[in-house]
């Protein structure tokens, strides 16, 4: 993966960004970064500050609450918004368990990258209240 | 090692080596001295006839970007000027201190491209660095060697074998992107001397650093300039960082906005084609559902960016990514997939660390990654060559001071926000040692005793402040202190701060 168009082609196919027109994908892959993680390495850490938001290109990557494994996530899942939405740390790790791609949003650039695209808004929107739903499934 | 031919009295005949680099830019030259400064055996290979890589030939208008202050805060000798001098390399002996600022003739307090390239060639000579020149790699195999595996590298003089290659070749190999009619683009390396762009139309693919950098040479040159790609064009400014355009070549933007004769365009670029024999039109298209445009002009330039010339390392199973093809790497600058491949200078930048608020280190240039190839030399001289290095010890009473020198005076934490720390280990046994400085992304994912971590940190809104983290039965605690308007941080408010926070490992640290 290195190339703008590349990177474009790759949201296409996700979810979060499915909505996107093709200028509008060349241009969201410019505001994000890649970034690559080898296996065992932390791309969030719980409780520290600056944290970024991140959409995984490719690999695999688990949540950890104070060294307890919580979830698993994979191609065109995300993570690092809420603790960005909050203006908060990170209430937990997330780390890669097989080598990891991303498409790294610094925090300061996540509110102005959603409020020019609303329709990622309203996917991420979705994407919460669904783990917001299952959540409660569990609770209950 | 392989018998020389009489002629040849080059040093680093091909052969085995326990450390192989490769490059004679300022990369390879800090990190050749720095290993020598330790105590490990090493060669030092570089395709070119001197010292200086990049600077040997760029920036094309022949002005450095990153400053050095002849007059400044702190004496030349001292540690703390490095702050001040973005461009000399580091080194014990006084007389290889400072280099830059002998050198430069006081038209500006960016260095001009000879002016770097002689600081360059005067540390080599003056710490008596050996290099061998006029040797150029040109492939990689790994073999099996007796205790691990060995790399092969293939030169034009011959074969080096070493369990420990290290990469210092810079990001200079011209980049476009995929464009159609893309080939009638001149990438910026091919760009021609300024007047010869007198009176003609000039399209600029690309609004970064270098883009920028090409207006502003060319203002006083084109009839007219266009700018585009389809990220909007970010400030260093505005980012308050290293982050964007930087400030001394805005001059176009605020020609652009005032309307004399500079365009600067979010825009996808569709095509190029040629224009009959009058040039080229560029066919953009701004917006997801804006008309194409046509822009007629003479010349086309590509500032587009370069890459990494890596060669054959990623068949070898070097990962890489981005658009600049960087090998991916842990925080030690050793490649993430390929262990025993290492890399210098401004490659280092792959390396990002915590990379907090979105804010990079400054590895990409000399005053960033001159601190990370002495700590690179470290930990090669302790984890290949079995080395160790006395970790000073520190009084408790002495700590509170200790921790204010660094915060005030270290030029690597100034230099390296967010990603290198010094490191005080504390423990029952052995009390208070300084363990130098480390890169702060292994310093809280790695683990280890008990330790006050000190860094400097920046958000992204101009304020810089103290960054504490405190290690405590394997947990790290982040301890931000409050920004300082003078940045001086030896006040009263800091010294509480900072004796509330350092005392939850040391107790008895006094106030001063």
């Amino acid at each position: 993966m290195a190339t703008r168009e590349e990177i474009a082609d790759a949201l296409s196919s996700m979810t979060l960004f499915s909505d996107l027109t093709t200028p509008q994908l060349l241009g969201a892959a410019g505001r994000f970064e890649e970034a690559f993680f080898p296996a065992g390495e932390r791309v969030l850490r719980q409780g520290l500050s600056g944290s970024a938001f991140h959409v995984i290109l490719d690999g695999e990557a688990s949540i950890v609450v104070d060294g307890t494994q919580r979830a698993t996530l994979a191609r065109g899942e995300f993570f690092g918004e809420v603790s960005i939405l909050l203006g908060e740390s990170p209430s937990a790790d997330v780390v890669a368990t097989r080598p990891l791609r991303t498409i790294v949003l610094a925090g300061p650039a996540v509110e102005s990258f959603l409020v020019e695209h609303p329709k990622v808004m309203f996917r991420m929107l979705q994407a919460q209240a669904r783990r917001l739903r299952n959540a409660n499934r569990w609770r209950d | 090692m392989a018998g020389l031919s009489p002629a040849d009295d080059r040093p680093f005949p091909p052969g085995e080596y326990p450390v192989v680099i490769v490059g004679s830019g300022p990369g390879a030259i800090q990190l050749s001295y720095a290993l020598r400064s330790a105590g490990v055996q090493h060669a030092i290979i570089g395709a070119d006839a001197a010292p200086g890589g990049m600077f040997l030939k760029w920036p094309f208008f022949q002005r450095l970007l990153s400053w050095t202050k002849p007059y400044a805060p702190a004496d030349h000798e001292t540690r703390a000027y490095e702050r001040f001098d973005w461009n000399s390399l580091i080194a014990d002996e006084p007389n290889a201190r400072a280099i830059m600022p002998t050198f430069m003739d006081g038209t500006s307090y960016f260095p001009s491209r000879p002016e770097m390239e002689q600081n360059l060639q005067a540390f080599v000579e003056r710490t008596g660095l050996q290099i061998r020149f006029g040797c150029r790699w040109t492939s990689t195999r790994q073999v099996d060697g007796p205790n691990g595996p060995e790399f092969i590298l293939e030169t034009t003089d011959g074969e080096y074998r070493t369990p420990t290659a290290v990469f210092a070749v810079g990001i200079a190999e011209p980049y476009s992107p995929p464009t159609p009619g893309g080939e009638l683009a001149a990438h910026y390396a091919a760009t021609r001397s300024p007047e010869t762009y007198a009176d003609r139309r000039v399209f600029i693919i690309g609004k970064s650093v270098s883009a920028f950098e090409l207006a502003t040479g060319l203002l006083q040159w084109a009839r007219g300039i266009t700018l585009a790609s389809p990220s909007p064009t970010k400030l260093s400014v505005n980012t308050r960082s290293l982050v964007g355009v930087r400030a001394r070549y805005v001059q176009p933007f605020e020609d652009h906005v005032l309307g004399g004769g500079v365009t600067v365009l979010d825009a996808q670029i569709l095509g190029i084609e040629r224009d009959g024999d009058r040039g080229f039109v560029v066919t953009t298209r701004s917006g997801a559902e804006g008309e194409p445009m046509r822009h007629r002009a003479d010349d086309v330039i590509s500032a587009t960016g370069f890459v990494s010339p890596l060669q054959d390392l990623p068949a070898l199973g070097v990962a890489t990514f981005g658009p600049s093809k960087l090998p991916a790497q842990t925080p030690y600058w050793e490649s993430a997939t390929v262990p025993g491949v290492f890399f210098a200078g401004t490659i280092t930048q792959a390396s990002g660390g915590l990379k907090k608020h979105g804010l990079p280190a400054n590895s990409g240039a000399v005053h960033g990654a001159r601190y990370n190839a002495r700590v690179l030399a470290r930990y090669i001289a302790e984890t290949r060559a079995g080395l160790t290095f006395e970790r000073p010890s520190l009084a408790p009473g002495e700590l509170l001071e200790f921790v204010l020198r660094q915060l005030n005076e270290a030029p690597e934490l100034w230099h390296q926000k967010a990603y290198l720390a010094r490191v005080l280990s504390v423990t029952a046994e052995d009390g208070i040692r300084d363990a130098g400085i480390l890169p702060l992304a292994n310093v809280v994912d790695a683990g280890g005793p008990d330790a006050i971590v000190i860094t400097l940190e920046a958000d992204g809104t101009g304020a810089i402040y103290p960054v504490i983290y405190i290690r405590s039965g394997g947990k790290i605690e982040e301890h931000q202190l409050d920004p300082e308007p003078m940045m001086d941080f030896r006040g009263p408010v800091h010294r509480r701060q900072l004796a509330e926070i350092v005392g939850r490992l040391v107790p008895d640290a006094t106030a001063g």
